[in-house]
């Protein structure tokens, strides 16, 4: 395994580094000049890749997580860290969570976990959704995703209920089906809770390390939330077509809900970086116009409602989004980070520069193929043009990729030590 | 029936109209009109969707709109004809075998290359997803395609594509097939790792390749 070059930070001050970090990356986005490129990596199972254990070893031990996030974190000592924590393996099998295959519950052992495209809802159903969406969830959506959810269709609905009916519908707790589910929801809660709660640990141990975190909180764009979760691809996309009013109608709805408790979740770990990842409105998915309809107006909100709260939007646009950029410059400038997956970063630098601090993206296919050479030059080319004056920060497209051989991961790792952006 | 009718439904279907398509299919079938003639309409109007997605009017939403009224359309007209014709139809078109690659479980984009395969005439058979390289070797056996789709979204389905093209050359199939790949983050690099014939980035850039190794189809 090629070293860290002699510009590696080790044996320095923690409390230095942390700090200078925490700086370099507040820089980048507010597109200042930084003394280097920031870099950032975020992975799923590159770190049990290193660690010499499986996918699904990191998603049912914690400390197989923990101990392999470590590895990682000292390995390529990133400007900060995304904590990649899977380890509820147990919880979703115990659950028995449907959206979701995993190694170890429905793919094997060492493949990534991914979501099952269905139609959760039906179009019928936006009203409900609209008019009380906790007792939707609680008695029909849940039920639909997991098991251990089903016996929550027996749930009273309260707030239809008055004077002694609170009381007769006391009954339901008594239903062996709402009470097996509450058994299920207890342990699979102690077990989500058990893995948290490591974590919590690890990431005081990194940042006393002298490592920032890279992720305080997390946010979906709300179309996407209603795609991903609810109508499934195919439903989402008829909408806009056969449900235009209830679709734009339950996205207002939704950005309300999926907005609720992020700045609060981000300020109480301390970290003002919020990522929102991005799925259905990138180029060939729709049309401009179905964008500027559909995602943008409701993303742009959340986007500048999270600036007000002083948070930092992280938007990773997956996918090629190069007809997007015209639009997406409609936030204010220095306040956010877009990192592109497939778009030109050139291109991007040269519409956006002046508004948004750029993250990305070194392409899979170059991490998973390419020698070490090869992703050193590309990283070259990417912290001259696009750090030219600040506002980048590289990491890899959308991830650094679960396959890359080590050497490109250090080669990525290093180039910013290497190359000046100036 | 008139002329002017079925060219005023293959513009409802190729604008997206589809109540108004619909109305006017079951009009034309209570007037007597030939089904073999409204399934002529649906590739007539296909063939302006497709057009319409190449020239970057249209994006997957109105292929994926497109879709539904041809299944509904077809599902009107099909009772009431002889259950020969398409089938006919279809024994000069070229054979494309296609699924998504093993270890990968996404298919949103392989259903799209799929659909728009068929509405071009192309006879297709979709292995699904997570097929491992014997299951292709079988089908190439069985089904004798002149060309293979893989398809794959993950990262992981980078090797799982070599692996398949490689087992079709070990099992000495490589040469009675073209081989084409496409998914979130396939490219030219990916394309020369696998040692496919071809990538796409869409569904048209498949139908497009199909047309070039094996022509139009019938």
């Amino acid at each position: 395994m090629a070293p860290l070059d002699a510009h590696n930070d080790s044996g320095r001050d923690p409390k230095d580094l942390y700090q200078e970090r925490v700086e370099r990356i507040a820089d980048a986005v507010a597109l200042k000049e930084t003394d280097r490129v920031p870099y950032i990596y975020a992975t799923r199972f590159w770190n049990a890749k290193l660690a010499d254990m499986t996918c699904k070893d990191t998603m049912y031990d914690v400390e197989k997580s923990i101990s392999s996030n470590r590895k990682a974190i000292e390995l390529l000592q990133p400007d900060a860290f995304g904590a990649a924590n899977y380890a509820y393996g147990g919880a979703l099998e115990k659950l028995d969570y449907h959206p979701l295959e995993w190694p170890g519950g429905g793919a094997a052992d060492d493949v990534c976990f991914q979501y099952i495209d269905k139609e959760l809802i039906v179009p019928d159903e936006y009203d409900e959704y609209l008019f009380d969406p906790t007792a939707f969830y609680l008695q029909k959506y849940l039920p639909r995703i997991a098991t251990g959810f089903e016996g929550l269709k027996h749930f009273p609905n309260f707030p239809t209920l008055s004077e002694w009916n609170i009381v007769y519908n006391l009954r339901a707790f008594a239903n062996p089906e709402l009470q097996e589910s509450f058994k299920t929801l207890m342990e699979v809660g102690e077990m989500v809770d058990h893995s948290m709660n490591r974590m919590t640990e690890f990431i005081k141990e990194m940042i006393e390390a002298g490592y920032p975190m890279a992720i305080g909180g997390f946010c979906k764009a709300p179309y996407d939330h209603i795609v991903d979760f609810l109508r499934g691809s195919k439903g989402g996309m008829l909408d806009m077509f056969r449900h235009k009013d209830k679709l734009l109608e339950t996205i207002d709805k939704a950005r309300l809900l999926l907005n609720t408790n992020v700045v609060e979740g981000a300020e109480r770990v301390g970290c003002p970086y919020v990522f929102i990842p991005l799925h259905w409105g990138l180029d060939g998915f729709m049309s401009p116009d179905q964008f500027n309809e559909f995602y943008w107006p409701s993303l742009r909100q959340t986007i500048h409602d999270l600036i007000e709260a002083e948070m930092t939007p992280v938007i990773l646009w997956e996918g090629d989004c190069t007809t997007r950029l015209e639009f997406i410059g409609d936030i204010p400038p220095g306040k956010a980070i877009y990192w592109f997956e497939r778009t030109d970063l050139h291109t991007a630098k040269d519409v956006l520069g002046d508004v948004v601090c750029l993250r990305g993206n070194v392409s899979p296919s170059l991490l998973n193929t390419g020698t070490a050479d090869e992703v050193d030059a590309y990283c070259k080319d990417l912290i001259e043009y696009v750090g030219k004056d600040g506002g980048f920060i590289l990491d890899g497209a959308a991830s650094i990729t679960d396959e890359a051989p080590i050497e490109n991961i250090v080669a990525m790792a290093n180039s910013v030590r290497k190359y000046a952006n100036t | 029936m008139s002329n002017e009718k079925h060219e005023k439904l293959v513009n409802l279907i190729a604008d997206m109209e589809e109540d108004e398509a619909l109305a006017l299919t079951q009009e034309l079938i209570d007037e007597g009109a030939e089904p073999t003639a409204i399934l002529e309409i649906c590739r007539a109007a296909m063939d302006i969707v497709g057009q319409r997605f190449e020239d970057n009017e249209y994006f997957v939403p109105e292929l994926i709109l497109a879709g539904e009224v041809l299944d509904q359309m077809s599902a009107m007209v099909k009772p009431l004809i002889a259950d020969t014709t398409e089938e006919e139809d279809k024994v000069d078109s070229g054979t494309v075998l296609i699924g998504t690659v093993h270890g990968d479980l996404h298919d949103i984009g392989k259903n799209i290359v799929t659909f728009m395969l068929d509405v071009n005439g192309y006879n297709v058979v979709d292995l699904g997803v997570d097929v491992s390289p014997q299951a292709f070797i079988d089908a190439i056996k069985e089904q004798s395609p002149e060309i293979v789709g893989l398809s794959g979204f993950l990262t992981l389905a980078f090797d799982s594509m070599k692996e398949t093209v490689e087992a079709i050359s070990e099992a000495g199939l490589r040469e009675e097939v073209k081989i084409m790949i496409g998914g979130g983050q396939v490219d030219d690099q990916i394309l020369n790792y696998t040692g496919a014939d071809s990538f796409g980035l869409n569904a048209m850039s498949a139908v497009n390749q199909c047309k070039e190794w094996i022509g139009e189809a019938a």
